[in-house]
């Protein structure tokens, strides 16, 4: 017995060496095992962390605490051996982190895209090579090689019927292929620009071989206000009209629009307007003033002289002279003093 | 006129690939972090977030130009770091007479700042002081928060989201269990957060639960909480907002039992029995009396389906 004993004491001993892996909380600790994390909002012992001595030590003790209830639920987690090592698969992360960038969009569709998807119009895959008649071989349908199979191909050109024999085909054909390039590239920045919803400014008229009557108006009213003076002086035709929606390509139809500031020139104006409200003198502007006073001058003058006449001279009854002074209802008389036409004055218009 | 400005494609295929990266995605890439310092920096705040850095390794970027920028007047130039370096966290070090040993950590959502706190460091014992071994590069640390600030205060709260975004390393489905070496401990109190390293050491216990013991390796900072911008709440919804693709949809009418046998449950509407087809015979063919009657009553019936 008294062996057994022994023992058992000595095991006891030896284990409080040692920390168990059962660790008591006053509250549970928050577990997000996806992100391995451990939340313990417990009291901390505030007099130890004061204290610069146990203040590693009582750290040390939580982290072992909290690291070891972080390991049990992990150990918990279903295992999987892959590879000679033991893997716990973690259920997926429940503590909330904002996103790096916003949600990806839906890119819009462009015209085309959105026209066959009307129409039901599918996307067939075509083989990169195509069998050529002609060649009988196997040529690329685009990119490398493509143009020498072509040049290899339209050694010679037909002149066609009632085609014109001195012009020649092969800048004919170069320039339908520039032409439809360009188009392609002004449809892609016009579905890029319809996308990122920004306002594209007229680029003029697209060569057509034949203009219709709108078009030609058009042209007509732009190529008149494209003179040095903006058009002004260019007479009009009998019945001539301009035509509608060129605001934009005339000069006075443009509005100017200043770009957003940045951040710092908006805070720069934003402080000088504060700046200005505080610190307000007021400004002296010497020749207003100077004019200010001789007009009042001028004024206490005028009213001494008045006050004189009025003193001296009194009518009495009728009408004399020119310089009756005004009544009412009576009719202006020519070169009396300054016209003004645009206010009502003389007899009443019916 | 104003000319059209030219849209340039992306020329070589790298160059494509490279600009598709940096398209927002579904699920996205692990947040890089660039580490920035200022006019004026001080030993202890290069070594500190150095030392930093090494823990976010492979995730971080280090620019070693001086750059005169103050981020709490004027945060510009650091987004134009960041969106030019593709990361969305950054440290930024700095030091003066006002604000000495400083160290800004912040946060970029649409590379616009979303979260910015300013730490002062108090006490700092870096990564080479402490002599023992250390974890392996790139490991996902167990981060460990402790005290009740980080739960009740608002700031502090936001602080613990920036601090894990900090240092959660990737996303992971599975983790190697001999793999747990590092664990960062996290602890706020009294506008003090102290910021303690281990490396984790898994004993035998007798049980299939291995006894944790732990062994500091540094660093250990204490910092002390300064100047803190923080976004409003509904800019921080809008950044944590899930895409509707990746939420799990819900699975209806189907169950498990105890002993893993799935059952379903099916939702049949009524038959109707009147348009049942039954065997057809000479005999019970109609006359063609008897079918106007039965078409006229069959837009009856459709009638009255459309109705109910």
């Amino acid at each position: 017995m008294d062996v057994v004993t022994k023992v058992l004491e000595e095991a006891a001993k030896h284990a409080e060496q040692f920390k168990s892996i059962h660790v008591e909380k006053h509250l549970e600790l928050e577990y997000d095992l996806g992100t391995l994390l451990a939340v313990d909002t417990n009291d901390l012992d505030l007099r130890k962390i004061r204290s610069k001595s146990d203040r590693d030590q009582y750290f040390k003790d939580l982290a072992r605490d909290n690291t070891q209830l972080l390991l049990n639920k992990i150990w918990e987690l279903p295992t999987e051996r892959v590879e000679e090592a033991v893997v716990a698969k973690l259920p997926a992360p429940t503590f909330v982190l904002p996103r790096e960038k916003p949600l990806p969009k839906q890119k819009p569709l462009t015209k085309w895209q959105k026209y066959a998807q009307e129409k039901g119009i599918m996307k067939t895959k075509k083989s990169k090579l195509a069998w050529d008649g002609t060649l009988q071989k196997w040529v690329p349908r685009y990119g490398f090689k493509r143009a020498a199979a072509e040049e290899e191909k339209n050694w010679l050109l037909p002149v066609p019927d009632r085609g014109d024999p001195n012009e020649d085909q092969f800048t004919k054909k170069s320039k339908i292929k520039s032409e439809n390039v360009a188009k392609n590239e002004f449809q892609r920045l016009r579905n890029l620009a319809k996308a990122k919803n920004v306002k594209i400014p007229r680029v003029g008229f697209l060569s057509v071989d034949k203009l219709n009557s709108k078009q030609l108006g058009e042209v007509v009213s732009v190529a008149k206000a494209s003179t040095a003076s903006l058009g002004k002086f260019q007479g009009n035709l009998p019945k001539e009209k301009r035509a509608k929606n060129i605001g934009p390509l005339l000069p006075s139809g443009r509005k100017r629009k200043l770009a957003p500031p940045t951040p710092v020139q908006e805070r720069k104006s934003n402080l000088d307007i504060l700046d200005s409200i505080l610190n307000k003198k007021p400004k002296l502007d010497i020749e207003k003033a100077v004019n200010r006073s001789l007009n009042t001058e001028q004024q206490e003058q005028s009213e001494g002289t008045k006050s004189q006449k009025k003193g001296g001279k009194r009518r009495k009854g009728g009408k004399k002279g020119k310089g009756a002074g005004k009544r009412t209802g009576t009719k202006p008389k020519g070169g009396k003093g300054i016209r003004k036409p645009r206010e009502k004055t003389g007899r009443k218009r019916r | 006129m104003p000319v059209m400005q030219r849209i340039v494609k992306p020329t070589t295929h790298r160059s494509k690939r490279a600009l598709l990266a940096r398209e927002p995605k579904l699920v996205e890439n692990t947040k890089n972090a660039l580490f920035i310092k200022g006019r004026k920096t001080s030993g202890m705040v290069v070594n500190c977030m150095k030392d930093l850095y090494d823990i976010k390794k492979p995730h971080g970027k280090i620019l070693n130009r001086q750059n005169d920028i103050l981020p709490f007047e004027n945060i510009t130039p650091v987004e134009e770091f960041s969106r030019k370096h593709d990361a969305s966290m950054f440290m930024f070090a700095s030091h003066n007479k006002k604000r000495p040993h400083n160290l800004i950590l912040g946060r970029m959502y649409d590379s616009h700042i979303l979260d910015m706190v300013e730490f002062g460091i108090e006490r700092y014992r870096g990564l080479k002081e402490f002599k023992t071994q250390k974890v392996s590069l790139g490991i996902k640390p167990c981060l460990l928060f402790a005290g009740e600030l980080f739960e009740h205060n608002h700031e502090y709260r936001r602080i613990k989201n920036l601090l894990v975004d900090m240092f959660q390393r990737e996303k992971i489905q599975a983790v190697r269990l001999q793999g747990l070496e590092h664990a960062l401990l996290f602890t706020a109190a009294e506008d003090q957060i102290y910021l303690r390293s281990y490396r984790i050491q898994l004993k035998k216990s007798g049980s299939r639960i291995p006894r944790t013991e732990l062994e500091e390796i540094g660093p250990s900072i204490d910092f002390k909480v300064r100047r803190t911008k923080i976004s409003s709440d509904d800019l921080f919804k809008l950044a944590c907002k899930r895409p509707k693709e990746l939420k799990v949809k819900k699975v209806k009418n189907i169950s498990k039992d105890t002993f893993g046998t799935q059952h379903g449950r099916i939702h049949i509407p009524k038959q109707n029995i009147k348009r049942l087809q039954t065997r057809k015979m000479k005999g019970l063919k109609k006359t063609v009396l008897e079918k106007e009657e039965q078409r006229k009553q069959r837009s009856v019936d459709a009638k009255t389906d459309i109705q109910t």
